[in-house]
């Protein structure tokens, strides 16, 4: 099981260490060091580095390395979920989860990491347990802990800790009983030179915020049941009932939560809501390049694509640019060849364009290689799979919930080769 | 005000300020001292002199000081274990405390401190907790339990703490379950051959209906559980199945890929033709390509485990093709492991789809990336017949954009392109032959020279070409030196007439001025071939070549079956059976895919145990220091046997006799006059087939007689050794070939092992490692091969063993599993080793202490065996088994029968006696009987089949 972990910032120091077990020395992360080195980019460090003696498993979030180490054959999948699960706990409780807010609340994160992991082992990562066992530090109560002198540890046992509904605790009271909703897609896709879809999913997520009183059950139904064919639910998720009837029936737990992530795969067929045209083109002997680029939309519904955000890694031997933008503001970084555009929102009557020239290092020859095009867009009020709730319903409890339910599309990883 | 307040005051002399803290008597005072110095803790700095103040903190109602206490205690009590002490009895008294969240708080603390004087403390507290009315405090308890196994192992087994784990399994809340049986598992990795988890249909059941219940890691634990139980038969898999598909659908991808190990291993036992096999397989795919849209560490897991499963059932991912295109910003892992991917699923009806995408890739920047899909053009090629010819358009166009680093790949994927497909795409070699220039990697050079060499009559200015690099011969790498040498051979034999020069000049080159003995032993080989049979030259010098095959890189099918029940864990994310991980299990056993019941198919290991025949011509042929003297004979050469290091002195005689020779043998070639040299012609055809191991032949036997005569002056000389067998195919080590023996010389066990290089590439960074086997044996020094091993070369190398390793019982007692390194991967293979290497020499015992021993071994330890068809006579057989340690005590002749007595000592201390019968009188009559008599008679079958080889020799 899981024998210490290790925050590495990312100048490479080692500014955090717990362990489960026998104390693992921090030399250990050494073959870390190295495999960081080794790496072009950060990200580029390989999640498994296996030492003489231990294994490294490692995952990258917030610019901050969370290095554990085992002994024994563990799945690497479980070392990754709860690492990540330690980042998120982190976050839920501090805000944010930087070298700074970790440091701050050194001691909480101890008692967390503490309360995470017994001998390796999974205890409680559930939040809400972890809420009740250990207060998450607010202005507040460390004004009123100083004062009273009490403490952010709960003295009681959480009640989720053993019920069937682990994730829900009791006597949960609100004045403003609400239930929200969100679809939210995001769309990856790879579109070829000739502007055809190379491949095309979509990964949608419904997160809820629930803030209901006492235990409410919940059911909540599709129009076109028959997209999801590839879902992960939460646990509160009721299988047999999804199963049987295609309908998400649950006891939420309280607060935020992610009810269950979907993906439209390639097999189906999936609008592109966007469309590029471009033309960037390098004369061999000349030290001019072309760049055109113009945007539109697509497949929208009637509905309108905002937040647009171009970005493109030009060769590396463009020296500079003079670009004109019909709209929108663009920069680009003669050091790492980023190219930016920040169009905004696209005019289905005036479309977007970038057009301009490129300079290159005089007397180099042609780059060999293609910028690929990235973007990003938003969509309100629509899933672009065309997924639908029909409606949601509660039981178990008499009052009336106020409930809501928004749609998003966004990209996620949108690329164009040129 | 945050906690980063805690840091700024470590300065000097902040022990003290510390320690007055703690000591102080406002509760809030305390609680920030204590903070503090977990503060300091949790950065690295010892903070161990502060123990006895800190522990003072501990009795205190506040739980959050307790709690940071218990923090300080884990840290520390190792370090100062009689302090720690103190501790116990507020342990003991928080075990009772009416909160059971203190309670469970205390046991789990307590089993977290690693000081033995503790764990006896500990043991009446745990009892009670396993026990407890509260199932939080029991299913911490049960967690306790591992840990306390970790620390005493013998201290659980006497409590018998591990059946009342056992009992937990059985508990009616989940989590207790889930965590017994994670507690159990980590127990049993320990003793690989106890039976802790003894699976049965109730307890499975148990098992499932605990897992729609309790959390996700539980039911990661209680997947990976279930997935070591063997079903009776294709209904109760079936079922089991049906219970775990819905964990596909599980947030956390472990436990949808643990799942996903559960239904591969028991889908094995459902008939293919059952409908619920198809569903299963359809229901197999969303869940995995759901695995690549989680964070890229994830992915990269996914994907190491999609490679295996693609690998033994394709017909699951068939379809998915496209989530395996690579993004542009994917991080370099996922890419080339998606790329891995792609070519296991490329088949006919997506080929156009791959290529296209490969050859988008192949303009990227990344330059490993890069070449990677060079690389895949050419295995797609390989593996579809169909798109070969669309694969070398391909490559020619990227030849075309002259990116150095892509031409250089392409020419090393089309030359495995015209192995596979001969004389199909010679066309294009017009094209390579213009890049020749830019060729500067040693594995592109040497690409391009066996192209031209092989063609060589269909290239006109072949011999420009090769003349050309022969320029800067000395300068090039071996593998390049290599194959030039032998593509002017084929270029001399193809085209006679005018290349005669040329191949003078590259066999002086290779024979006179260079260090390498390979490259001047393949020069030799050559030159005597071209001079004395030039018609044998032809056919083994252009004998047909092995076709390649697209199954060179997949996995072994027994491996690939091992690593199929490992799916998810480590062993999967590196392609190696959990054996390999010497330091991580502790004891390993081998898991296999059940057999399909109703259908015939078998999951019988293939064979394996052929010698890779070497790459056709590529290989020299090894020879044999002997024939050397015979050749310079027949040479009229003064030369010294081919395989001495030394310089060969360039002699002018040497020179004139190598060219008058060339010329007759040009002659022969030329007038296609078959005679004259045939018997030199066979002696060569014989070469290869003379393995270097048999030098090595048993001769131990017939010395020891010798030897014996005079008492046990000599003997360990003439102990038995058995000749060497390969242990290690070259086939399966990527070019090392393996074979070695076992012998004992002087009191010291040696494994002799006979290291040969059959790859291309010089082979450095050798080490060996015995995973635990049944006496101990451990290397007692580090394997010495001090220079490097360059292709072709054979090395012989003796390791001296100890037998004071770790110790673990194998099956057979004698296997030894070992893992062989060096600079291009870790290889793993197991051998048997006779188990008279371990008879010591006082194993002598007197005669009043053997009879007390015979009598004192019980009757039903003694084993029977015979020997037939020896025709030794009692002293022979003495002295035979004296030479290896097996000494008679006593002789007496009974009814025509001679009876020796003879006593082994086995050097872990064992005394094995024997009875061996032999009958005098009658000569027709020759088996031998023998009676082994041991305390541990699993020795015995052992003891005895030694005797049989050592008499038999």
């Amino acid at each position: 099981m899981i024998h210490s972990l290790f925050l590495v910032n990312s100048s490479g120091d080692i500014f955090l260490e717990k362990h489960w077990k026998s104390v693992v020395s921090r030399s250990v992360c050494d073959y870390f060091f190295e495999a960081q080195e080794r790496a072009s980019e950060p990200e580029n460090v390989p999640p498994v580095i296996p030492t003489p003696h231990h294994y490294l498993i490692s995952v990258l979030r917030h610019r901050i390395y969370f290095v554990a180490v085992i002994q024994s054959e563990v799945p690497p999948l479980f070392v990754i979920e709860f690492l990540h699960r330690v980042v998120d706990t982190f976050q839920d409780y501090f805000g944010v989860c930087t070298e700074a807010a970790i440091k701050d609340n050194v001691v909480v994160v101890y008692e967390l990491l503490e309360e995470m992991l017994d001998n390796g082992f999974p205890l409680a990562t559930e939040s809400n347990i972890l809420k009740e066992l250990i207060k998450p530090p607010t202005i507040l109560r460390t004004v009123v802990n100083t004062i009273t002198g009490s403490t952010n540890v709960g003295e009681q046992l959480p009640t989720g800790q053993l019920s069937v509904v682990p994730w829900r605790r009791t006597g949960v009271k609100y004045t403003n009983n609400e239930a929200y909703f969100d679809v939210v897609e995001e769309i990856d896709a790879i579109i070829d030179k000739s502007g055809s879809t190379i491949t095309a999913e979509i990964q949608g997520v419904i997160d809820a915020c629930v803030k209901l009183t006492g235990m409410p059950d919940l059911t909540l139904s599709f129009m076109n049941p028959r997209l999801l064919d590839d879902v992960s639910f939460h646990p509160c998720v009721r299988f047999k009932r999804w199963e049987a009837e295609r309908i998400l029936s649950f006891i939420p737990p309280d607060g935020n939560f992610r009810l269950l992530s979907y993906h439209v795969s390639s097999q189906n067929l999936v609008a592109i809501p966007v469309y590029v045209k471009h033309n960037i083109t390098f004369r061999e002997g000349s030290s001019q390049g072309r760049f055109e680029l113009t945007l539109g939309p697509k497949q929208t519904m009637g509905k309108g694509v905002e937040a647009v955000l171009v970005n493109s890694q030009l060769p590396r031997g463009v020296l500079n640019t003079n670009l004109n933008p019909s709209q929108g503001t663009y920069t680009f970084d003669p050091v790492t060849k980023l190219l930016t555009w920040d169009v905004g929102k696209i005019n289905p009557q005036k479309l977007p364009s970038l057009k301009g020239s490129m300079s290159l290092q005089a007397g180099a020859s042609k780059p060999d290689e293609n910028p690929t095009i990235n973007i990003q867009f938003k969509i309100q009020q629509s899933a672009l799979s065309g997924l639908k709730v029909n409606r949601l319903d509660m039981y178990g409890e008499k009052y009336k919930p106020f409930k809501g339910i928004k749609y998003m599309t966004k990209a996620g990883k949108f690329q164009v080769r040129t | 005000m945050t906690d980063s307040k805690y840091f700024t005051t470590t300065k000097k002399g902040e022990i003290f300020e510390l320690k007055a803290e703690l000591n102080s008597d406002k509760k809030e005072k305390k609680k920030e001292a204590v903070k503090k110095v977990i503060a300091s803790m949790t950065v690295g700095k010892d903070v161990s002199a502060l123990f006895p103040d800190v522990v003072n903190c501990m009795q205190t109602d506040n739980l959050e000081l307790k709690k940071l206490v218990y923090l300080y205690l884990m840290n520390y009590a190792k370090s100062q274990p009689d302090m720690a002490i103190m501790a116990v009895n507020t342990f003991v008294k928080d075990c009772e405390d009416p909160n059971p969240l203190i309670r469970a708080l205390a046991v789990r603390t307590m089993g977290c401190i690693r000081v033995d004087k503790i764990t006896e403390y500990l043991c009446e507290p745990l009892r009670k907790c396993l026990k407890d009315e509260d199932p939080y405090v029991r299913k911490t308890a049960a967690v306790c339990v591992a840990k306390l196994h970790d620390i005493n192992a013998q201290l659980v087994e006497d409590q018998g703490f591990l059946d009342t784990l056992k009992d937990l399994i059985s508990d009616s809340n989940p989590m207790v379950v889930a965590n017994a049986v994670a507690a159990l598992s980590e127990i049993a990795e320990s003793h690989p051959n106890s039976n802790l988890l003894d699976l049965n249909p109730q307890s499975i059941n148990k098992l499932l209906t605990a897992l729609n219940e309790c959390t996700e890691w539980g039911q990661i634990f209680i997947l990976d559980c279930l997935a070591n139980y063997a079903p009776r038969d294709d209904r109760e898999s079936q079922s089991i199945c049906e219970r775990v598909t819905p964990r596909l659908s599980h947030a956390n991808s472990a436990v949808v890929l643990s799942a996903v190990k559960v239904l591969m291993k028991f889908m094995e036992m459902l008939p293919k033709d059952l409908d619920y096999y198809g569903t299963l397989l359809k229901k197999l795919a969303p869940p995995l390509v759901t695995l690549l849209s989680a964070e890229p560490e994830l992915q990269y897991v996914a994907l190491r485990n999609i490679n295996l499963i693609v690998q033994k059932r394709p017909e699951i991912l068939k379809h998915e093709m496209k989530v395996f295109f690579v993004k542009y910003n994917d991080p370099i892992y996922v890419k080339l492991e998606k790329l891995d991917i792609m070519i296991r699923l490329a088949s006919q009806a997506n080929i156009a789809q791959v290529l296209a995408e490969l050859k988008e890739y192949a303009t990227e920047v990344d330059v490993d990336f890069v070449r990677k899909a060079v690389r895949a053009i050419g295995r797609c090629a390989i593996k579809v017949e169909q798109s070969a010819e669309r694969c070398v358009s391909t490559l020619l166009d990227l030849i075309q954009t002259k990116v150095n680093y892509v031409v250089q790949e392409a020419i090393v994927v089309i030359k495995d392109i015209f192995r596979k497909y001969p004389n199909k795409y010679e066309s294009v070699i017009a094209t390579l032959c213009e890049n020749l220039d830019s060729l500067d990697e040693p594995e592109a050079r040497a690409a391009m020279i066996w192209i031209v060499g092989e063609y060589a009559e269909r290239i006109d200015n072949a011999d420009e070409l090769l003349e050309s690099f022969l320029e800067g011969f000395h300068d090039e790498s071996t593998q390049v030196q290599l194959q030039l040498l032998t593509a002017i051979v084929k270029l001399f034999l193809k085209k006679p007439t005018e290349t005669q020069e040329l191949v003078q000049q590259v066999l002086s080159l290779a024979t006179q001025d260079s260090d390498n003995p390979d490259l001047r032993d393949r020069g030799y080989i050559y030159w005597r071939l071209l001079s004395t049979d030039p018609v044998a030259a032809k056919e083994v010098v252009l004998a047909e070549k092995p076709l390649i095959s697209e199954e060179t890189d997949l996995i072994e099918p027994t491996l690939l079956e091992e690593l199929i029940c490992h799916i998810g864990t480590l062993a999967s994310v590196y392609h190696k059976p959990p054996s390999a991980f010497v330091e991580g299990s502790r004891g390993v056993m081998h898991k296999r895919l059940p057999a399909r019941t109703g259908s015939g198919e078998s999951t019988e290991s293939p064979d394996v145990g052929t010698i890779a025949g070497g790459s056709g011509t590529e290989t020299a042929p090894s020879i044999i220091p002997s024939q050397g003297d015979l050749l310079g004979d027949l040479l009229n050469l003064d030369l010294a046997p081919p395989t001495t290091t030394g310089p060969p002195p360039p002699t002018s005689g040497m020179q004139m006799g190598g060219m008058d020779l060339l010329g007759g043998g040009l002659d022969s070639l030329l007038g296609g006059d078959i005679g004259g040299s045939a018997a030199m012609g066979a002696g060569f055809g014989a070469v290869p087939a003379v393995m270097p191991a048999s030098l090595n032949a048993p001769m131990g036997g017939g010395l020891g007689d010798l030897f014996d005569l005079g008492g046990g002056v000599g003997m360990p000389l003439g102990a038995y050794i058995p000749p060497k067998t390969v242990w290690l195919p070259a086939m399966k080590a990527k070019g090392l070939e393996i074979s070695g023996t076992f012998a004992r010389r002087a009191g010291v066990i040696q494994m002799e092992l006979t290291l040969t290089n059959k790859a291309m590439s010089v082979m450095t960074d050798f080490a060996i490692q015995f995973n635990r086997n049944s006496f101990g044996l451990a290397p007692a020094g580090p394997l010495q091969v001090l220079s490097p091993l360059s292709p072709n070369q054979t090395i012989e190398v003796s390791l001296p063993l100890s037998t004071v390793g770790p110790v673990m019982k194998m099956e057979p007692l004698n296997n030894l599993q070992v893992a062989v390194k060096n600079n291009i991967d870790v290889f793993y293979f197991s051998c048997q080793y006779p188990i008279s290497m371990l008879f010591v020499e006082d194993g002598k015992m007197e005669r009043q202490v053997f009879l007390a021993t015979w009598k004192d071994i019980p009757n039903e330890n003694e084993s029977q065996f015979q020997i037939k068809d020896c025709h030794l006579n009692s002293d022979a057989a003495s002295n035979k088994l004296q030479a290896s340690n097996i000494f008679t005590i006593a002789k007496r002749t009974v009814e025509g029968q001679d009876m020796l007595y003879m006593s082994i000592k086995l050097s872990n201390g064992i005394w094995v006696l024997a009875e061996l019968r032999v009958q005098t009188g009658n000569p027709n009559y020759t088996d031998l009987e023998i009676s082994v008599k041991c305390r541990a008679p699993e020795v015995s079958q052992c003891v005895f089949q030694c005797c049989e080889a050592v008499l038999k020799n």
